[in-house]
This record gives structure tokens, C-alpha cells and sequence, in this order.
């Protein structure tokens, strides 16, 4: 039984929560076919999906999720309303609460900001990002992902490279794939590795070579330019030269490693686009896939508390 | 004339905690006795049973923000006023970084007027070390020591340009003026709200190294020995900056050093689910620094406890982390959280009025924060025991950032007295 209210991050997650939210996202993922999954578990039910930061896979992976279990689904562009006129969060927050939402889809360039909302309204909310601190579905779908093309979701060995330090991604990543027991190493330049991430269980590299070695999942971060406030890199050629993912540094990984990347990528910075696009290697636009699936069942679970 | 009786005298100076009585007339103490007294003798006085509690000196708490001129709706001086006769402060020492910010003789003359119309207390105006805290040009600290600023400084605003820092510091040691610092490296500490480390990574938010305060620490104490120039740190707060303190010290540098009651008392895990009450600068350290920072107190290292009040309003302080105001208030909690350290057997009652009204006293020149014959007679009366949970709306602060909101708290001002005059009489409710 998921016993929470809300989704604001893996750190509260059990292992149980994870299996759950994951086999019931199986559900949803067997089939391509729109059609076949389309479900009214939510019907009657208002989802609102506020973004204080751009985004358009994220956005519309939810939307599409809700519609497809028959939610009323508005999505609302933050950056163009009050926030322009100098309302705080909270009581952005409180106006919509007075609408009776029923699921409320959260990103914000804040760390912490979508916990704070959530302490002031009465629906379910879904963290879809908040400044660098998690991005729980991010971390759901890439497990659905790997452990759909692995098999299981432990005792595999995960690296996850590039700008750690401004990725929330990472770190819901990493605390998801600690929970389920798996051995995750980070791979970086030192300037985006955040303090004291040693302690988080994870072993820490600045070599590509030693972090790819026998790898089962490599995992690739996009570099945060937009969240960099000064250089962290000397330059976008020496990074690629040094930590991008290449034919030849993928060939440390295990001959069957899966290489994942949750977008957007910036080909030829990070990864490869001949990386990216090999379909005996990338499982990119699976991830996609299964992020409709993932959202899907954090929705119905979350809703079926409200029904 | 009023004698109190039947009190726990502490007096820092002595070192002592003995049963006893003070006479107080005309202002200032008269005459000290050991108990017991010939009630008798004074019967034509005012008398006052202190029920065996205890009296001390009160607190003269240095770098405390009352938010007049710019943003009296977070604090005034008749607000703060009553936060510090409710606290146990007889002498409130402000900050200049107010809006405008206190940089001319004139404002200098305002603040002290208003506090004249509107507080109980002492307040001494510090005036900022240059001007508008922008670290471009130095104030008049000529004119504004004549005016009654009694310290310079541009609290957190640090002097980024150390060639102007070289000057501002060089001109106020020609006139003997007392400078206080803010050690922090200004470009590494921009923009973070947390102590970098395991925790402030796991929050995702942008944090500074606590080595920031040691460089910082470094070039001002350069300055200091290049200058001569009387120092004071507002606040230490990390292990790192207590070995490059030590040194200036045992060279004989004219410096001093005070902490926060905050980073004394919390750490950087209160901040828990990013609770911005916990939000102050420097931010929380680690319970490593704490610690550090705690033995320094006791080693004598530490000089001074600070309230460093800063009033937020709700507003302010309800945004996300990264954006909320920095800041707590202090005035009304600084005895009773500093009273942790005695029921934890850190320090003594005499030893902890030292840090809270003797040092700062003399840092600045003050005859308060002592119990002898001839001192001033600005005196508190507390229960250093009594229990209760504190309840941050019953604060007399109009802002009522709190970091201790719901805590469990021992001691409790029964009465205070400036200049022999009794200015607060416990809890009138």
C-alpha cells in the first residue's frame, strides 16, 4: 500500500514504495498502443501542472499521463502570471488551493520550494523538479528503464557522469539506486562534484575509464549551463575530450551496458550523437517512453487516496 | 534609593555567585553585602525581595538590528526596547545596516534620539565603516564618533576592495575607533545560504566552504597588524578560524572575538526540511564547528555572545530557502539559550555574564557589566531554571523569526533595571 500523500522526492521513499510505484508502472509500459492503456482511474479528478521553469518533455509527459487516466488536466505557465507580479509562492499556492485541485504537478528553480507548497495546500503534490534537489520521476523512470532492460534493479553497477553538482537528477538517482542496493559511481570533473558526496555511499572518480570500467548502466548528465554561475569547466571541448561519452570510453563499460540520458542532451558536449543514437546501446527515447508510464502510476497512486 | 535582597549575586568581574543584597541609588550601585542584611537598617528604603534568584549585570548585546530608519514594520525602538527588557539587555549596541544605512553624523543623532523617546534601554549606535556599505569610500569617522557611533562596521556587507579596507582601517586606528569585521571571503561566500558539505549537497543548495571565514579572518588580521587598528570579529564561527585567531592573539594584536547565540546553540541540521527560521548568516555550521566554536567560548578565545537580532517579517521569510531573508531574532532568547551552556556545565553563571555583559562592556569602553560599588545600575533579576516552551507569537519583537519557536527553554527575566530605574517587572499577563 503507498501510503504517501505527496511525491516531493526519493529521500522518503521505502524500497516497498519503489517496487510498487515500478510494477505498476509495468502496467502502463507493456503496451505502445495509446489506446490500450487508457484508463478513467482519474476521472473527475483536476490536475494542474504549474512550471515555474521551463520545460517540455517533463511538462507533457504529465499531461499526457493525466489525460490518459482521465484526469482534467490544465497546465499552467508560471513564469507569465503572478510570479510577474510579485505574488510569492505561498500564496500562488493558496489561490489554487482554493480551486480544489486534486493533483498538482510542481517544478521550481528552488531547492525545497515544492515541499513548501505542499505544506500549504490540500492535494497530492508531484514534485517534477525543484532547483538542484530531487526529480523523483526522473529517478522512477530510469529505474522502470533498467530494470526493464536488465532484468532487476540491484546488484548492478551504475555510473553517473558529468555535472553532478547542479543535477537533481543525480541525486534522486543515486539515493533510488542506493535504496535498491546497486553500486553507483559518479564520474566528473571535481568543479561539478557537490561537497561531501563521498558520504552519500557512492564511489567518486575523475576518470571516465575507471568509472565506465564493467559498468552495467551509464548514465549521462547534461551539462547545467543555464545553473553554472561561474566556470566551472574551461571549456566545452576539453570536456568532451575528457568526459564526454564516446565510442571509445564506452568500450570500459560491460559489452552490453545500456547508455541513458534524460535530456535534453547536447550532442557533442556530453555524449556522442552517434552514442546517442545507437539503438543497440541507448535506451534515450525508452526513457521517454517510460516516463509517460512512471507518471501514470505516481498519478493513479496518489489519486486513488482522493478518489 | 531601593535595596534588593535575598539575591544570587553574579558578578563576572569577581567571578563570583554569592548570596547577598545591592543597594542601588542615583543610578548606580551603592554598596554590595554579603548575606545576610539587617533588613532594619533600611527601612526607610524601597525594598525588594529577589526570592534568592539571581541578579546580574544586564546584557549589553552588540550587533543588534533595529530596523529604524527604512523598515520599522520589522522592528522599532520601542519594539526592540521591550524585546530587550523582556531578554535581559540594558544596553542594545545596533547595527548600521538599516535602510538608509547609518554612514553620517546625522543618522547617527537620529537613531540616538529615537531610542532616547522610545526604548528603557541603552542603545549606542555603531555607524558603518563606509559608505552606504557600498566598500567604496570610508565614512566620516571623525564626525561620527563625535555624534555617538560607538564601533564601525559594514556587518555582513564585507569591504571587497582590500586596498579601501587598508585605508578605512588605517584612518579609524589614527583616532582610536573600534572596527568590527565580518570575517568572510566575499566572492566565495556570494550567493550560498548553506554551509557546503553532505548535507547542504543533499538539499541541493548553494553553499560556501567554512574556510571562506578563514580567509576572510587572514586578511583582515593582516590588516589589523599592518594598521594597529582596534578589531573585533562579529562573529567566529568555524574550527578553521580559531587557530589563525590564537595567533593574532598570542602576537598581541589589539583583537577580540565574538560568536552568535545561534551558532552556539544550533547546527546546520535544524534546518532540516529547508525551515528558513534557521536561515542566518553565516549559515549553521556543522556540530564539528559547533563544538569547536564552544570550546573556544570556554578557552576564552571567544569573548563575546551575541544576540545578532535580526527581525524578518513573515514575508519575508515564507519563499523558498534560497530566497528567504537571512536572519533571526535574538533579543528576547540570548539569555535563556545561553543558559543551555550553564545547565550543560560549559560555563559558570559569573563566567557567562562575562561573555554577555562584562566583555562587551569593556570592548566598548562601558562601566556596566560589573556588581561593584560605583558601576552602573543596570541590573536583570532571572530565574535561571524556570521551564517552558517558548511560543514565538508571545515574543515583544515585531518580527517573530524565532529559530527557538517550540523549543523547550530554561530562565527567565523576572525584572530589569537601568540606571537603578526598574524597567520591566516579569510577565505582566
Amino acid at each position: 500500500m503507498f501510503e504517501h500523500r505527496h511525491l516531493l522526492g526519493i529521500e522518503h521513499l521505502k524500497p516497498s514504495d519503489i517496487t510498487a510505484i515500478l510494477d505498476r508502472a509495468d502496467t502502463f509500459a507493456t503496451t505502445p498502443d495509446s489506446r490500450a492503456v487508457r484508463k478513467d482511474s482519474l476521472a473527475g479528478l483536476t490536475q494542474i501542472n504549474m512550471f515555474f521553469e521551463n520545460s517540455t518533455r517533463t511538462q507533457a509527459s504529465f499531461e499526457i499521463a493525466g489525460k490518459r487516466l482521465g484526469a482534467d488536466v490544465m497546465n499552467m505557465a508560471m513564469q507569465a502570471s503572478s510570479i510577474k507580479k510579485g505574488e510569492t509562492l505561498i500564496d500562488t499556492a493558496l489561490t489554487l488551493n482554493a480551486m480544489h485541485p486534486d493533483l498538482l504537478v510542481v517544478r521550481h528553480p528552488n531547492s525545497g520550494a515544492v515541499a513548501l507548497l505542499a505544506q500549504k495546500v490540500n492535494c497530492a503534490v508531484i514534485n517534477a523538479g525543484d532547483g538542484k534537489h530531487e526529480h523523483p520521476t526522473q529517478a522512477l523512470l530510469d529505474a522502470l528503464t533498467i530494470r526493464r532492460r536488465k532484468g532487476r534493479l540491484q546488484r548492478l553497477t551504475v555510473a553517473i557522469c558529468g555535472d553532478i553538482a547542479h543535477s537533481r537528477v543525480a541525486r534522486s538517482n543515486i539515493m533510488l539506486l542506493g535504496k535498491m542496493e546497486n553500486r553507483v559511481r559518479l564520474v566528473g570533473p571535481r568543479t561539478l562534484m557537490p561537497p561531501g558526496i563521498e558520504k552519500f555511499g557512492v564511489e567518486v572518480t575523475d576518470d571516465m575509464e575507471t568509472g565506465l570500467k564493467d559498468a552495467d548502466v551509464v548514465m549521462m548528465l547534461r551539462l547545467q549551463r543555464e545553473r553554472m554561475d561561474g566556470g566551472f569547466i574551461p571549456s566545452e571541448r576539453e570536456y568532451y575530450h575528457r568526459f564526454g561519452l564516446d565510442a571509445a570510453k564506452l568500450s570500459h563499460a560491460k559489452p552490453d551496458a545500456i547508455v541513458m540520458h534524460p535530456g535534453p542532451m547536447n550532442r557533442g558536449v556530453e555524449i556522442d550523437g552517434e552514442i546517442a543514437d545507437d539503438i543497440n546501446r541507448s535506451v534515450i527515447q525508452e526513457q521517454v517512453e517510460m516516463g509517460v508510464a512512471v507518471r501514470m502510476a505516481v498519478l493513479e497512486m496518489l489519486g486513488e487516496g482522493r478518489g | 534609593m531601593t535595596l534588593l535582597y535575598n539575591a544570587r549575586l553574579i558578578d563576572p568581574e569577581a567571578g563570583t555567585d554569592t548570596l547577598g543584597a545591592l543597594l542601588i541609588e542615583d543610578g548606580v550601585v551603592r554598596e554590595v553585602f554579603e548575606n545576610p542584611v539587617d533588613l532594619q537598617q533600611f527601612s526607610a528604603r524601597t525594598q525588594i525581595d529577589c526570592g534568592g534568584k539571581c541578579l546580574a549585570p544586564g546584557i549589553v548585546d552588540i550587533g543588534v538590528k533595529i530596523c529604524e530608519p527604512g523598515e520599522r514594520h520589522k522592528e522599532s525602538f520601542r519594539s526592540a526596547g521591550r524585546a530587550a527588557v523582556r531578554g535581559g539587555t540594558t544596553t542594545i549596541v545596533t547595527r548600521p545596516d538599516t535602510e538608509p544605512t547609518i554612514d553620517t553624523p546625522e543618522m547617527v543623532r537620529f537613531q540616538i534620539e529615537r531610542a532616547e523617546d522610545d526604548t528603557p534601554v541603552n542603545v549606542l549606535p555603531m555607524a558603518a565603516l563606509t559608505k552606504g556599505r557600498m566598500g567604496r569610500e570610508m565614512t566620516e569617522i571623525g564626525f561620527l564618533t563625535d555624534a555617538g557611533a560607538v564601533a564601525f562596521t559594514d556587518c555582513d556587507a564585507v569591504v571587497a576592495d582590500t586596498k579601501v579596507l587598508s585605508r578605512a582601517l588605517t584612518y579609524a586606528a589614527g583616532l582610536g575607533a573600534l572596527v568590527i569585521g565580518h570575517p568572510q571571503e566575499p566572492q566565495l561566500s556570494k550567493g550560498a545560504c548553506m554551509t557546503s558539505g553532505q548535507y547542504a549537497s543533499q538539499l541541493g543548495l548553494p553553499a560556501v566552504s567554512p574556510l571562506a571565514e578563514r580567509m576572510g579572518l587572514e586578511r583582515e588580521l593582516a590588516l589589523v597588524e599592518a594598521s594597529g587598528v582596534r578589531w573585533h570579529a562579529d562573529q567566529i564561527t568555524t574550527a578553521a578560524a580559531l587557530p589563525i585567531l590564537r595567533r593574532a592573539r598570542t602576537a598581541g594584536l589589539p583583537v577580540t572575538a565574538g560568536t552568535s547565540i545561534h551558532h552556539l546553540t544550533l547546527n546546520e541540521f535544524d534546518v532540516a526540511d529547508y525551515r528558513t527560521f534557521f536561515k542566518v548568516k553565516p549559515p549553521l555550521r556543522s556540530e564539528e564547528d559547533r563544538l569547536a566554536i564552544l570550546t573556544a567560548l570556554i578557552d576564552g578565545d571567544i569573548d563575546i555572545i551575541s544576540s545578532m537580532h535580526t527581525p524578518q517579517d513573515e514575508e519575508s521569510k515564507r519563499l523558498p530557502f534560497e530566497e528567504a531573508a537571512s536572519g533571526a531574532v535574538g533579543l528576547e532568547t540570548l539569555l535563556p539559550a545561553a543558559l543551555q551552556l550553564v545547565h550543560g556545565e560549559y560555563l559558570t553563571l559569573p563566567e557567562l555574564f562575562a561573555k554577555l555583559s562584562l566583555n562587551p562592556a569593556r570592548l566598548l569602553g562601558l562601566e556596566c557589566g560589573r556588581l561593584t560599588v560605583g558601576a552602573p545600575a543596570d541590573l536583570i533579576l532571572f530565574d535561571p531554571d524556570l521551564p517552558y516552551v517558548l511560543d514565538r507569537w508571545s515574543l515583544a519583537s515585531k518580527s517573530k523569526n524565532t529559530p527557538y519557536d517550540l523549543r523547550r527553554m530554561q530562565g527567565k527575566v523576572l525584572g530589569t533595571w537601568v540606571a537603578g530605574t526598574r524597567v520591566y517587572a516579569g510577565d505582566e499577563a
